[in-house]
């Protein structure tokens, strides 16, 4: 059942992959990107409580999302390499890593910046923020074991394995704001998604939110896949068909 | 599967595992800790399964709702003290002096930290808004709820003192 799976442990066929779905990743990504910002920025309606300033909400939770969701694929990634010892699963984690501290980082800091006017902290130490800042280490932390070792093979084993104990987080981060009482609210997306329950934002804000989403998703997955082809041809560089490669794109 | 990647799958599975296991436990144990804020019926009635009473003296932080119409404000000064309600029937009251935030009004959420100075009473020295996962355009909010939020840059004051009625 995953015999289809398996040509991708050799590193020229996930790098001719990762080509040919590139284009399928950036161009809709950059487009949903502009599509969604210009209209929660611009068309969609103020908030009844937080006027303007709920609009970087539009930012906030497709990286705070994804910062989640690309832990998984990370985690994945970990997994393969570490059981398989695949080693193009292993330059993913490599790959996912910056992108997926960028995302945490950038939900931390518009989680700061939203908070400074509507809650009137910049900072508190709650369990829904605090389970954040620890998976922004954990990323730090996956990316620094992997450059520890002499070996870089040890050092994919060390980092596969913290990434795989870091999933322990993903849960936390989720459901903290219904285990205990945090400054931070309740989910909006996910309730009702899960729950199966009406949305509690109104529809014009909640679409462009929805396509704010998609194109989070779309343009980290593309950064991904452009870094882990560099990570694949810095490692083949000896190789015949990455020179090919190399030499075709230099013409 | 080969034995060998079937003993390191379970191997790693398990590692994950126990340490989920012992994650949860621990995050089990400390779960009262982790709150960030008492509740104003945890502190009139105690908390938890012991339902330990918060000491006189003993600084914490208290989240609930402003009672509507219990907000009184100094005209000459930025005291303020108002009522606070849970889920329950309890009220603590909470006084404070500083500036308040934007969000701040009457029925909406907020966390008080400050120093529990009588069984209900609370002086804080730091006053921040909560605000629900509910977003809606300000129509909509009328409609609906009947709510008119105006923000504070708009507010009409009569004087430098009284911003509790509105």
């Amino acid at each position: 059942m995953w015999r289809w799976l398996h040509p991708y442990a050799k590193p020229e066929a996930t790098y001719r992959l990762n080509q040919k779905l590139l284009p399928w990743f950036a161009v809709p990504g950059i487009l949903l990107l502009v599509i969604g910002m210009v209209w929660a920025l611009l068309f969609a309606p103020a908030d009844y409580q937080q006027g303007e300033s709920y609009r970087i909400i539009f930012v906030h939770v497709p990286a705070a999302f994804w910062s989640m969701g690309f832990y998984m694929g990370m985690a994945i990634a970990a997994l393969s390499a570490v059981v398989w010892q695949i080693r193009t699963a292993e330059w993913a984690i490599l790959a996912i890593a910056p992108i997926g501290a960028v995302l945490t980082f950038i939900s931390l800091f518009t989680g700061a910046v939203w908070g400074k006017p509507m809650w009137g902290t910049w900072w508190e130490w709650d369990a829904r923020l605090t389970a954040q800042l620890i998976l922004f280490f954990l990323y730090l932390g996956v990316l620094a074991l992997y450059a520890a070792f002499e070996d870089e093979r040890t050092g994919a084993k060390a980092a596969g394995i913290l990434t795989l104990i870091g999933t322990v987080n993903i849960p936390i981060i989720h459901y903290s704001v219904y285990w205990w009482n945090t400054l931070h609210q309740q989910s909006t997306i996910s309730k009702a998604i899960t729950r199966l329950e009406k949305p509690s934002m109104a529809p014009e804000m909640l679409w462009p939110l929805v396509v704010c989403i998609f194109a989070f998703m779309l343009v980290a997955s593309a950064l991904v896949l452009l870094r882990l082809n560099n990570e694949i041809l810095k490692r083949e560089v000896r190789r015949p068909w990455a020179q090919a490669e190399l030499l075709e794109e230099k013409h | 599967m080969n034995p060998r990647r079937k003993k390191r799958l379970t191997i790693t599975l398990s590692i994950v595992g126990a340490v989920a296991i012992a994650t949860g436990l621990m995050l089990y144990a400390l779960s009262q800790n982790i709150d960030l804020f008492y509740t104003p019926t945890e502190i009139v009635e105690g908390k938890g399964a012991e339902k330990t009473l918060p000491e006189i003296g003993q600084r914490l932080r208290v989240g609930g709702l402003v009672v509507p119409g219990s907000v009184v404000r100094n005209d000459e000064s930025l005291y303020v003290a108002f009522h606070l309600v849970g889920s329950g029937e309890a009220e603590v009251i909470v006084e404070y002096e500083g500036v308040l935030p934007d969000l701040f009004r009457e029925g909406q959420g907020i966390v008080a930290q400050g120093t529990l100075v009588e069984p209900n009473r609370i002086v804080a020295t730091e006053v921040l808004a909560r605000h629900d996962e509910e977003y809606m355009p300000p129509g909509l909010a009328k409609e609906l709820k009947g709510i008119e939020h105006v923000p504070p840059s708009q507010q009409k004051y009569n004087n430098a003192g009284n911003g509790g009625a509105l």
